[in-house]
């Protein structure tokens, strides 16, 4: 079989890693948008405990390569006896990585969004809270729509990571089947090309988003 | 008879469908300093820069001493190297102090030992009056401090010309003195200029010639006295008297 | 120390990649459509687009179907240091972009060709401002050394793994341990091009922070 048959014979065994891949990243980032946003807030906005507290939480994420995190879910966890099943190792550890992520372009854009607003709104009678809601956050989530549709993209070449703590994603599904045709570097050619087509076209959808939700003027 | 340093013949320009520069033809003469005035908008910063290509004029050609500059193969760095720029901006190099401004060129331009092109150097920055910041970057210096190591730049490449871009122009007020006194030093040391200006006081005293240009065209050329006191043209007329009004109002 | 390894690692795809990063770079910016459409973005969109750990299984295994025998270490060099290649020439044409245009007018103006300008007045500009994103791609590469683990070479999760295995030890400790040593890696990486920044600042220049996400 030339190439091109080949690659189209395995595509359809493929398939199951990729919804799999694509269902990790979803969990994942939902996962760290729920976290991240009150770990962004207090940052920002938060007592100087809170403050130490996210801030660890953020700098040991971040600091850390996603690897090691997952092989502490997955490995290191069983020897104080807590067993997660990879799947939802996997989805737990990226999870937790991405809010980290998220936390800091929500920052960024919370920071983003002009002092004014804030002293504005407090002006007019408004709690802090009632401020934030109301004024602060919906600016912060059209700057950070960039930031964001990136964060997404890295979820899902990250998710291959999976692949470490044997969850059945793209790359895994991928090595089986080179296990048993031998024929490993076309069938990773395969995998690339699918991440790149997946990837170029999230691209295209979400930049066409950002513009139909752009504020004039922002 | 002077020698004649630059001739500029038939230039046109357009940016797109817009002609900027409509058959410009002029020369200049070796020591002479020629100023070139007119509204804004009307071409004259787009002349000088055809002039070392730094946009390259649609139609014309330029001769500097006997070369013709405007030919498809020739060596157009070879060329800058003799035609100093001073620019509305300054554009010193931002990461290098004044001195490494001054000298860059010769070092790397002219391949001149570091020792040899550091005299250069610092007799260009004595020429402009700046000895004393010589180790200064541009961002710790004022605007006009930094024309003056622009101009410094320029006179350090031993040019056969100096363009000089409305230099002033970016300038507070108080710091125009200080560069158009180089300039006027220049002008009596017999450097060969072409300087585009919005300062009248300094054309009408330094300039052995100057031309009068609107929409893109040669309207007038001739010395100060004949320009300001004659002018052939209406516009020429018009253009002056809202000078004088505005320099009238100010003496006020 | 598998430590030691991993930063050998790092240090290794980090140059590759700025060997390689700047021409791609100066590329993008300064050449011709042909160059930049046809040979700049597809390398940069290639390696962007694909899972680190993709790549690296390719060059690998890529490498024994031409019949070449790389060893793990040189394709995941190859691999790695071209995908920071693309990554840093991102970061440095951000920074050549955000010069300007003034700078290389007068360059040109007395007499410099476009190679020298662009090696004596826009990079050392441009390398400066790229610190902070460079800082970033640090931290970034040193993670994923981590991966390179897949290929078999001992880096330091791997050297954790057979500590884990052969003394039955506390895996969590172990692995714990190896993420506090990525962070201090890490972290004094990052202090050290932030000592660096201080250091090659322009006096009175303020050099705009440019921090993206890799």
């Amino acid at each position: 079989m030339n190439f091109f048959e080949f690659a189209w014979s395995i595509l359809p065994k493929l398939l199951p890693g990729a919804l799999t891949s694509l269902k990790l990243t979803v969990l994942a980032i939902s996962i760290g948008l729920i976290l991240g946003i009150p770990l962004s807030l207090g940052r920002v906005y938060g007592s100087k405990v809170i403050y130490i507290i996210t801030t660890i939480y953020i700098e040991a994420f971040r600091g850390t390569p996603m690897l090691t995190q997952l092989f502490i879910l997955y490995f290191g966890l069983p020897s104080i006896g807590i067993m997660f099943p990879p799947f939802t190792a996997a989805v737990i550890g990226l999870g937790l990585n991405s809010a980290a992520y998220q936390a800091e372009y929500f920052r960024g854009a919370i920071q983003a969004v002009k002092d004014g607003q804030m002293v504005a709104a407090r002006s007019i009678g408004m709690t802090k809270i009632k401020a934030i809601r109301y004024i602060i956050l919906p600016q912060m989530f059209r700057l950070v729509i960039p930031s964001w549709s990136n964060e997404l993209i890295l979820l899902l070449k990250a998710s291959s990571i999976a692949y470490m703590i044997q969850v059945s994603e793209l790359v895994s599904v991928g090595r089986q089947i080179a296990s048993r045709n031998f024929r490993t570097f076309e069938v990773f050619l395969v995998i690339a090309f699918i991440y790149f087509v997946i990837v170029e076209v999230l691209n295209r959808i979400l930049h066409s988003v950002e513009r139909k939700i752009k504020i004039p003027g922002l | 008879m002077a020698q004649t340093i630059l001739k500029v013949e038939n230039l046109h320009k357009s940016y797109g469908k817009t002609e900027v520069i409509k058959g410009v033809s002029f020369e200049v003469k070796k020591s002479e300093t020629k100023v070139i005035i007119g509204p804004s908008g009307t071409g004259k910063s787009t002349l000088l820069r055809c002039i070392n290509q730094l946009d390259y004029p649609d139609k014309g050609r330029v001769w500097l001493e006997d070369v013709e500059i405007t030919k498809p193969h020739i060596d157009i760095n070879q060329i800058r190297a003799s035609i100093g720029f001073v620019f509305q901006s300054f554009n010193l190099f931002t990461h290098l102090t004044a001195l490494d401004n001054v000298r860059i060129g010769p070092m790397r331009v002219r391949e001149m030992k570091e020792e040899e092109a550091t005299k250069i150097a610092l007799e260009e920055l004595r020429r402009v009056g700046l000895e004393d910041k010589i180790h200064h970057y541009p961002a710790q210096l004022s605007g006009g401090q930094q024309q003056r190591v622009s101009i410094a730049r320029a006179l350090a490449m031993n040019p056969k010309l100096i363009l000089f871009d409305e230099p002033t122009s970016a300038l507070d007020p108080e710091l125009i003195g200080e560069v158009l006194e180089v300039m006027i030093n220049l002008a009596k040391e017999e450097v060969t200029m072409i300087v585009v200006t919005h300062e009248m006081g300094f054309a009408s005293s330094v300039a052995d010639d100057i031309i009068f240009m609107d929409d893109g065209m040669i309207l007038e050329e001739g010395p100060p006295g004949k320009i300001f006191k004659n002018p052939k043209h209406k516009r020429t007329a018009k253009f002056f008297s809202k000078i004088t009004q505005l320099e009238g109002e100010k003496a006020k | 120390m598998g430590s030691l390894i991993s930063i050998e690692l790092a240090l290794a795809f980090l140059g590759l990649g700025f060997v390689v990063g700047i021409p791609l770079a100066v590329g993008e910016v300064y050449g011709n459509k042909l160059v930049k459409n046809l040979v700049v973005l597809p390398i940069v969109e290639f390696f962007r687009s694909i899972p680190a750990l993709v790549l690296l299984f390719l060059f690998y295994f890529g490498a024994s179907s031409l019949n070449l025998s790389l060893s793990p270490f040189i394709a995941a060099l190859l691999a790695m240091g071209f995908r920071s290649a693309a990554y840093q020439s991102q970061i440095f044409r951000g920074a050549i972009k955000s010069i300007d245009v003034g700078q290389m007018q007068a360059a040109r103006s007395i007499g410099m060709s476009k190679f020298k300008a662009i090696r004596y007045i826009i990079l050392p500009q441009a390398l400066r401002i790229s610190i902070p994103g460079w800082s970033n791609e640090y931290a970034c590469v040193l993670k994923d050394t981590s991966l390179v683990y897949a290929l078999g070479i001992t880096e330091l999760m791997r050297q954790g793994r057979y500590i884990v295995a052969r003394t039955f030890g506390n895996a969590i400790l172990v692995y714990v341990i190896c993420a506090l040593i990525y962070f201090i890696i890490v972290h004094f990486g990052v202090k050290l091009l932030d000592f660096l920044e201080e250091k090659y600042k322009i006096p009175g220049y303020e050099i705009k922070k440019v921090t993206t996400r890799v």
